[in-house]
């Protein structure tokens, strides 16, 4: 990996060199305290300097409605899939969100390869950040995400009079030289950086798992029948607010929409949740995941199990989106593991 | 710069959710609920399946649901569904006939152990419309009959009204080449028959449960007592097979839909060896 330098008077005219050469959606203030990725009109309006965002860019490789396919229907049957891409960039992207995304690149690639993910994903560049500002909810030391040195085509770190950039990717490479006016990091400066990324997991010391992360799913099979799922199902809402910002939860409903002339329509995917009802229900009324506690333990056991004796990492990664999202405050997956560990419930 | 990128079903790499185009070639009605479909792909291949397998019909505007597929691999040129009308996309299915188009993915999942049966004998245990899937493989074992050791077939429907595959059925009875036993949990004063649940048919045969594999397929409800018996048989874990119902939405092991625990039913299964999940919780 090669490291160079931006300073903070050139970093500008990159964003908006960028901005004028392709689509680039970046972290904004979307009202005050709250931030959102958003399009970029101008350097002016991203916004580094955040704590997480309400929904991560997920939504740019899966969005919340896709269309899959286009048919026609009548006499002569016929169905074409639709495949979109643009090249996009998106700029902010904190370690946590980045280990996200590495984690649906290998979902979705893995066997049976979506390409409509693959697609959006292989034109999109991704511009990360370390974090300056810590969620309250957030506890991305515990799952290993509070900074990283992978999962970016460029990476920034704040080192107070310029940022240095990692460079990830040839992709990454070619934006910066192109758009760029940067320079070769001195010692000086990798120190800097160093030093400054070496604190920031201690930003999260208040709000740790006490489970270190490889035995989260020994702790969680030790407690599969604990009553504490019980317990939360009583205040559970089965809204799914918790999967609909997750950034690693990638379940999806697919629906069919006839258009108005009756000879055409789509077959489109839509964003769903294992928290909601009818998620494992089918056609004889037959609903395998009845139980609202079962469903709360479903995906707590995705989040510290089930993914990682797939993939070996978590699927939680820490950015506590589902802890500030949950309604009655039932969420937030810290608290989860310590009371599991602790034997409370 | 955006691109907008329409491609249809004849380049690669294309969408896992595209469909093939497929057509209805023979309807017949079963039962009052069931109705079976023969289809032939329009690019006149083979489905390939394997007993046990599902597919994903699609009838666009409405939708796509897995189906298990009924007839043996064996059958070339065309393969069977036989469907129950019960959700959106099945009861708009029962309202088509011959010459009908739909969309076909697949054949999808794992499908019974038919190398692994060779040389056993197979108790099949059939509840309901369980047999629809069963059905692919009793055929399967029937059309390579030298392969395997003893074919008992147990069959248990709700009513007489319920049975399906007649002609089969009376096929089966009559055959010297496998045993056939079937019941009716309640008869409709005609039925001259055994009448009980499908667990009463056990005690009415004789088994070696060392070289028996037990093969069960039905309601959800079913599943427990029928494999009780079959243990009070002798017959080991190992030697269950049982293939499980879920919401087997987009078959590819991605919609997260069909998850049991830490298993995407469309992927491993829908066929299982009852060691392997009896442990796995919210699995039977």
């Amino acid at each position: 990996m090669t490291f160079r330098t931006i300073t903070m008077k050139n970093f500008p005219p990159f964003i908006d060199n960028l901005i004028k050469a392709m689509e680039v959606v970046g972290v904004r203030e979307k009202v005050e305290g709250k931030y959102e990725f958003a399009p970029l009109e101008s350097s002016a309006q991203l916004c580094l300097d955040y704590d997480v965002t309400l929904l991560s860019p997920k939504k740019y490789f899966l969005p919340p409605r896709e269309t899959l396919m286009k048919f026609k229907i009548g006499k002569a049957v016929s169905c074409q899939a639709v495949l979109e891409s643009k090249d996009l960039a998106v700029v902010g992207v904190h370690p946590y969100d980045l280990k996200g995304i590495a984690q649906l690149d290998r979902i979705f690639a893995d066997v049976n390869q979506d390409e409509h993910y693959r697609r959006r994903r292989e034109s999109t560049v991704i511009i990360g950040v370390d974090i300056k500002r810590a969620s309250p909810y957030a506890f991305c030391k515990s799952m290993n995400s509070a900074t990283t040195q992978q999962g970016f085509d460029l990476f920034l770190t704040d080192i107070g009079d310029g940022y240095v950039v990692a460079v990830g990717t040839p992709k990454g490479q070619g934006l910066l030289d192109q758009h760029g006016l940067s320079r070769e990091a001195t010692k000086e400066e990798m120190a800097k950086r160093a030093e400054i990324q070496e604190k920031i997991p201690y930003r999260f010391s208040l709000n740790t798992v006490t489970t270190p992360y490889h035995e989260l799913p020994r702790l969680l099979a030790d407690h599969a029948e604990s009553k504490l799922f019980d317990e939360l199902a009583e205040k559970c809402f089965s809204c799914g607010s918790c999967n609909l910002v997750c950034p690693t939860c990638y379940c999806f409903d697919v629906q069919d929409d006839v258009a108005l002339n009756l000879s055409e329509g789509e077959r489109f995917r839509l964003w769903d949740g294992c928290l909601l009802e009818g998620f494992a229900k089918v056609a004889t009324g037959e609903n395998f995941r009845e139980d609202r506690a079962e469903r709360i333990r479903h995906r707590i056991f995705r989040k510290g199990k089930y993914i990682y004796e797939k993939y070996g990492e978590h699927g939680c990664v820490g950015c506590g989106r589902c802890a500030s999202a949950c309604l009655p405050d039932i969420a937030n997956p810290v608290e989860i593991f310590n009371r599991l560990k602790e034997g409370k419930g | 710069m955006n691109t907008t990128q329409i491609q249809t079903g004849s380049f690669e790499p294309t969408s896992i959710y595209l469909p093939s185009l497929a057509e209805i070639v023979r309807t017949e009605q079963l039962t009052k609920m069931e109705k079976l479909f023969e289809i032939r792909l329009k690019n006149g291949r083979d489905l390939g399946h394997q007993p046990g397998q599902f597919v994903e019909v699609s009838l666009f505007g409405i939708g796509e649901a897995p189906i298990s597929i009924s007839s043996s691999p064996t059958q070339k040129g065309s393969f069977e569904l036989a469907v129950r009308a019960v959700g959106n996309v099945t009861k708009a299915l029962h309202t088509l006939s011959s010459g009908a188009s739909l969309g076909i993915r697949g054949p999808f999942g794992k499908g019974f152990p038919v190398e692994e049966l060779k040389g056993k004998d197979i108790l099949f245990v059939a509840g309901g419309i369980g047999l629809v899937p069963l059905r692919s493989l009793i055929n399967y074992v029937l059309d390579n009959r030298p392969a395997y050791g003893r074919v008992l077939v147990l069959f248990g429907a709700k009513t007489p009204a319920e049975q399906l595959f007649l002609e089969e059925l009376s096929r089966w009875r009559a055959s010297k080449e496998m045993e056939y036993l079937e019941t009716v949990d309640r008869s409709d004063g005609q039925w001259q028959g055994n009448v009980g649940v499908i667990t009463t048919l056990f005690r009415k045969m004789a088994i070696d449960p060392k070289k028996t594999v037990a093969v069960i397929v039905g309601p959800p409800i079913m599943y427990r007592f029928a494999i009780l018996e079959a243990q009070a048989k002798g017959i080991p874990d190992d030697q269950l097979i049982v293939s499980l119902e879920r919401r087997m939405k987009c078959g590819v092991g991605k919609c997260g839909h069909c998850q049991i625990n830490n298993l995407y039913v469309c992927q491993e299964g829908p066929v299982f060896n009852y060691a392997k999940i009896k442990d796995v919780k919210e699995a039977i």
